[in-house]
């Protein structure tokens, strides 16, 4: 018996966005008499952060701190229309519609700014931190609570805003394909470092070194926990996931967690992330949409790992022990690729 | 079905409610006495969600029969902070952002906080074993392991009740 | 484990000073979800809450000559058994609410069972324990039929049919074809001209998606008529949307709340617990509960589903692949859900993110006795990316390249035309290539370590190819025995580019390696499923080499390495929609049918 190291690579790409369009997401952006802003939404937060995203986007496209916004989202008699939390549409989709909502609403409270100051609204700007000033004079300025104090009690404006993001329904052509998928890429690269026991088959995942591009990190900790995350999971659907490990046959359903095999907290493997940002020109701020790919570069690598390490072609998900050791006794034994 | 009384404490409070027979802990937590913390993952005892400390000791309520614990002192994390104030666990949990949709840190927090308990300066290997039982779908472990460890530096486990 | 933000990668392109963007702010949510506070379906309590359970087929296929619960009406807790003719709109396809699909499965099935765990009748009862003693006690008289359970089996003529919406067993496309195309350039006069060929069968099997919180509803009658229903779903108006079309209600008589959902990956989206639960409730006039348990969520609940690949790689003896061919097959278990939009999703995808000059593509979506397929983060993406990224090894290992530059050499770049037909934009693969690489200490030469995905594409490499096409797979052909149209023609290039016949491969954007990296010294590859060399007079291209798995193709194109044919006209001149086309016909959103 013997233990080979392994090293495998892969990059990947992923459509950001519902694909072929026709799906818009709404928001509605208001604020109370006292500049507290509500972001009101039907989306959902699974856990992907739905919630926090929208109400940074918000706060900075108001120009208000972040504490001054809250996102209420999915009861279906206060937020506006919103298909669902899928196909990586949420930050791009809602985003871009929270920050339609935020503008207009932010227009009202500049415009009750600058009717309490005397100037022109074009002429103001805020500082995110709660005050409104005029451009090149500091001094004279008003807080955004009082802006929307006046708007309510003095102008009878009402400081909201409306959003909807549309990407237009694409065609499909039935002979070539020809269509516009989507709206913008993420990117990843992966290489998996992992040791393959040539007695057991089992796989052994050491280290990970990834380099993610997920258009601008919005939220550098919530990308963070998505990436970190997805790539646990991406390392369980290689070596572990199936609801039917004999797949075309039904035998062998897992029925609960004991059957349905992951790796637990003893399993993980240390995990080095790069972060790129390259800013999607229709992203909101040019965020696009870590959630989903992030799991995909791990399954073809730990594959490609796994050749590197014991000479065995694995192209059947999950790479199971008894794949692997069917694998290097149908070869005769372990065959190292040479270190990579 | 037959009703049985129940008596125990949760989080201090003692608590009095009929049971059914063979009804679980979990269900009487929640519906019996509206401790909404202890989560519904599985009821086959393999996910960790519904964890809760049985006289300190960890135990999953979906497999433990309300009417075995007459008597005993529970604790949920719907106790778990003191007014306003965050349990060290708590805390590092949410600086180390250790919950993604948060439906199993409930069930973690527990488990931790049976370590922390027992043993105040656990090596990662003891959190590992810890949360073995606890299912996380979201987080990949990593940051909940370093957040019980983080607590543990800040004391958790040497803080009272 | 460490996290490091490369930000001198494209910094001219950011403004990295705004107020609240590109800050690691707490989560609105966390503090409840660390206190155990933060509102889940599941944490509303309504008192004589009655609980939901459904029966189900022990058969992967059957039919139901009749069901028996007059036992179950009379146990104890039991307040009401809903049968399919209580279900006011017993037939629906999620995707209808895009205007996509024919409907084709009932809440409550009345007929017949085309998987494991298809609901046949569902049980009200006082408790979860008497609901589940009841289901227990329900009798159905089952005959049971024939099944198929893999993609390329239920693609034979004589296959049982599963699915009586889709008798090919196979999704139908644009109301013409049984798969979704892709055609962008020769790929058979390329694969002639290639160096290497190299094939290769990818399969994944069904996964869960396995949220730590299963699926459930609780519905409850609410004040003017209405019914309040809280839920799990990641979709909010697809589930209101759905509930009001099974159910005939007006969508503002639903008042669905959720938006904090303890995970999902996909597998909230099919909207099948909240319909029920109103149900439930509509019935009674009680507040009712539908939750999945654990064996359900893993067995009845929809995973991602299996794929099948098979791949055929061109590659030039440097390392330009320039000729890619996918045959795919989704399995969709018995009913549509959403892998029929998978596929387009997937179409659009190929060939990943490289650019090869000559793409083909068919994907199937294929209707098998198991439980339907729904979707999973990356969905109609991650199966294929396996494959393309197994593929990407096996060549790079064939001819004997370090795969991270065989990656880089191959990496699509800003200004590439892509194989749907639209400019490649905002690439970065190159960049993150290079820094996993550098991260891992895999040392790369310095022309690919000064590649860069902003240089070197467009230009040739953003022109149209001559396009063959073919009318193979027609609906109904391959059930029927019949060949494909096996008519092609070529349709022309949307600007200047060399013709087919003489077709070179487009310069590459780096240097091609002068000599074989150390790859090429390893140990050959003898692994007995290698692919095979390619023989040029073996099957025909179209048809996979595996030998276990014939698919139901036509015989190949002929390729037409001619002008363009007249009739033929540049993609732009072509009409956005056309009329006779199912598929996105209507522009008209979420309305219902």
């Amino acid at each position: 018996m013997s233990i080979h190291k392994g090293r495998g690579f892969a990059t990947i790409n992923y459509p950001i966005g519902m694909n072929l369009g026709g799906d818009p997401s709404q928001a509605l952006v208001h604020s109370n008499p006292d500049g507290k802003f509500g972001v009101a939404l039907s989306s959902i937060d699974l856990g992907q952060g739905m919630k926090q995203v929208t109400r940074q986007i918000a706060a900075e496209t108001l120009g208000v701190p972040v504490e001054d916004v809250y996102v209420d989202t999915a009861d279906s008699d206060t937020g506006p229309h919103c298909m669902g939390s899928f196909a990586s549409r949420g930050t791009h989709r809602v985003g871009n519609a929270v920050i339609q909502a935020a503008k207009e609403a932010r227009s009202v409270m500049l415009e009750a700014a600058a009717e309490e100051l005397e100037v022109n609204a074009a002429d103001l700007e805020t500082d995110g931190k709660g005050n409104i000033f005029v451009r090149g004079a500091p001094s004279r300025s008003i807080s955004t609570g009082e802006a929307c104090g006046a708007a309510q009690f003095k102008q009878g404006k009402t400081v909201s805003g409306r959003g909807i993001f549309l990407i237009p329904l694409s065609d499909v052509d039935p002979e070539t394909g020809e269509m516009t998928p989507v709206s913008c890429y993420a990117h990843a690269a992966l290489v998996v470092d992992i040791e393959v026991d040539d007695e057991t088959g089992e796989v052994d995942v050491k280290q990970m070194n990834s380099a993610y591009e997920v258009g601008r990190a919005l939220n550098p900790r919530m990308v963070e926990q998505q990436l970190v995350g997805g790539a646990w999971m991406g390392m369980s659907h290689a070596l572990w996931e199936t609801t039917e490990p004999y797949y075309p046959e039904r035998t062998h359903g897992p029925a609960d967690f004991n059957q349905y095999l992951m790796p637990g907290p003893g399993d993980i493997a240390p995990h080095d992330i790069a972060i790129l940002e390259r800013p999607a020109p229709d992203g909101p701020y040019g965020g696009k949409g870590p959630g989903e790919m992030c799991a995909n570069p791990v399954l073809p690598a730990v594959a490609n790992a796994v050749f590197n390490a014991v000479g065995v072609r694995i192209d059947e998900l999950p790479i199971t022990p008894e794949k692997v050791l069917r694998g290097i006794k149908a070869n005769g034994g372990a065959r190292p690729q040479g270190q990579r | 079905m037959s009703k049985k009384p129940v008596q125990f404490t949760l989080n201090g409070e003692s608590k009095a409610v009929f049971v059914d027979d063979g009804q679980n802990l979990l269900d009487v937590l929640r519906r019996g006495v509206g401790d909404l913390s202890p989560k519904y993952g599985c009821g086959q005892g393999t996910c960790g969600a519904c964890t809760v400390l049985i006289d300190g000791e960890a135990h999953l309520s979906c497999l433990t029969l309300a009417e075995t614990v007459e008597g005993r002192s529970l604790s949920s994390t719907g106790g778990l902070a003191q007014g306003a104030e965050l349990h060290p666990l708590q805390d590092a949990f949410m600086r180390h952002f250790a919950a993604q949709c948060g439906f199993c840190t409930s069930g973690m927090l527990m488990a931790a906080k049976s370590l922390l308990d027992r043993n105040p300066n656990p090596s990662r290997d003891d959190v590992v074993e810890a949360i073995s039982g606890n299912i996380c779908r979201c987080t990949g472990y990593e940051p909940i392991i370093e957040a019980i460890l983080d607590a543990a530096q800040n004391g958790a486990g040497r803080r009272s009740a | 484990m460490s996290v490091e933000f490369r930000k001198e990668l494209f910094a001219d392109e950011r403004d990295d000073n705004l107020n609240e963007i590109g800050k690691g702010t707490q989560r609105q949510d966390a503090l409840g979800h660390v206190t155990g506070r933060s509102p889940y379906f599941d944490d509303h309590l309504f008192d004589g809450l009655l609980q939901i359970r459904c029966v189900r087929s022990p058969h992967h296929h059957a039919r139901i000559r009749s069901v028996d619960f007059s036992q179950a009406a009379n146990m104890p807790g039991v307040v009401k058994v809903i049968r399919p003719d209580d279900v006011p709109n017993n037939f629906n396809t999620l995707l209808s609410l895009l205007n996509f699909g024919r409907d084709d499965e009932a809440l409550l099935s009345s007929k017949k069972v085309s998987y494991v765990g298809e609901p046949v009748l569902a049980i009200i009862a006082s408790s979860d324990r008497q609901a589940r003693d009841a289901v227990a006690a329900v009798k159905v008289d089952w005959e049971v039929l024939p099944h198929v359970l893999d993609v390329e089996e239920a693609l034979k003529p004589d296959a049982p049919v599963v699915n009586e919406v889709y008798p090919n067993n196979s999704f139908d496309y644009h109301e013409k074809y049984d798969h979704q195309k892709l055609r962008y350039g020769d790929v058979e006069t390329a694969f002639a001209q290639a160096d290497k060929i190299i094939e290769g069968r990818y399969q994944m099997s069904p996964i869960e998606q396995a949220p730590v919180e299963t699926n459930g509803a609780i519905a409850a009658p609410e004040t003017n008529d209405r019914f309040v229903c809280y839920t799990s779903t990641q979709a909010l108006f697809f589930s209101l949307g759905t509930a009001g079309k099974l159910l005939n209600v007006s969508s503002n008589r639903l008042h669905f709340i959720g938006g904090t959902v303890g995970g999902g990956f996909g597998g909230k989206v099919d909207s099948l617990v909240e319909p029920m639960a109103i149900l439930g409730c509509m019935l009674t006039g009680k507040p009712c509960r539908f939750v999945w348990d654990r064996e359900e969520e893993m067995q009845v609940g929809a995973p991602r589903g299996a794929e099948r690949w098979y791949l055929k790689d061109g590659v030039m003896n440097d390392g330009r692949i320039i000729a890619r061919q996918f045959t795919g097959y989704f399995d969709a278990g018995a009913y549509t859900r959403l892998s029929s939009y998978a596929i387009i999703k997937c179409t659009g995808h190929l060939p990943g993110p490289y650019h090869i000059p000559n793409v083909k593509s068919d994907v199937y979506c294929v209707f098998t006795n198991r439980t339907p397929a729904t979707a999973m983060r990356g969905f109609g993406v991650t199966g294929v990316d396996f494959a393309i990224e197994c593929q990407m090894d096996k060549i790079a290992h064939e001819v004997g390249m370090n795969p991270v530059e065989f990656r880089i050499l191959n990496a699509y770049r800003d200004g590439d035309m892509k194989a749907h037909r639209r400019e490649a934009k905002n690439c970065a693969l190159i960049e993150c290539a290079q820094v996993a690489a550098e991260k891992a200490n895999w040392p790369i030469r310095e022309e690919f370590k000064q590649a860069s995905s902003m240089v070197g594409g467009g230009g040739e490499r953003a022109a149209i190819p001559h396009t063959v096409t073919d009318e193979d797979g027609k609906i109904g052909d391959r059930r029927a025995g019949r060949s494909g149209g096996g008519r092609t023609r070529t349709i022309a290039p949307s600007s200047p580019a060399p013709a087919p016949a003489a077709y070179t491969p487009p310069p590459p954007p780096v240097p091609p390696p002068a000599a074989p990296s150390p790859a090429a010294q390893q140990p050959s590859y003898a692994h007995p499923a290698a692919a095979p060399a390619y023989q040029p007079s073996a099957a025909p291209a179209s048809q996979p080499a595996t030998p276990e798995a014939p698919p139901p193709a036509a015989p190949a194109p002929t390729p037409v390495p001619a002008a363009p044919s007249p009739e033929s006209s540049p993609p732009s001149a072509r009409p956005v929609n056309r009329p006779g086309y199912s598929r996105f016909a209507s522009n008209s959103g979420f309305r219902r049918r």
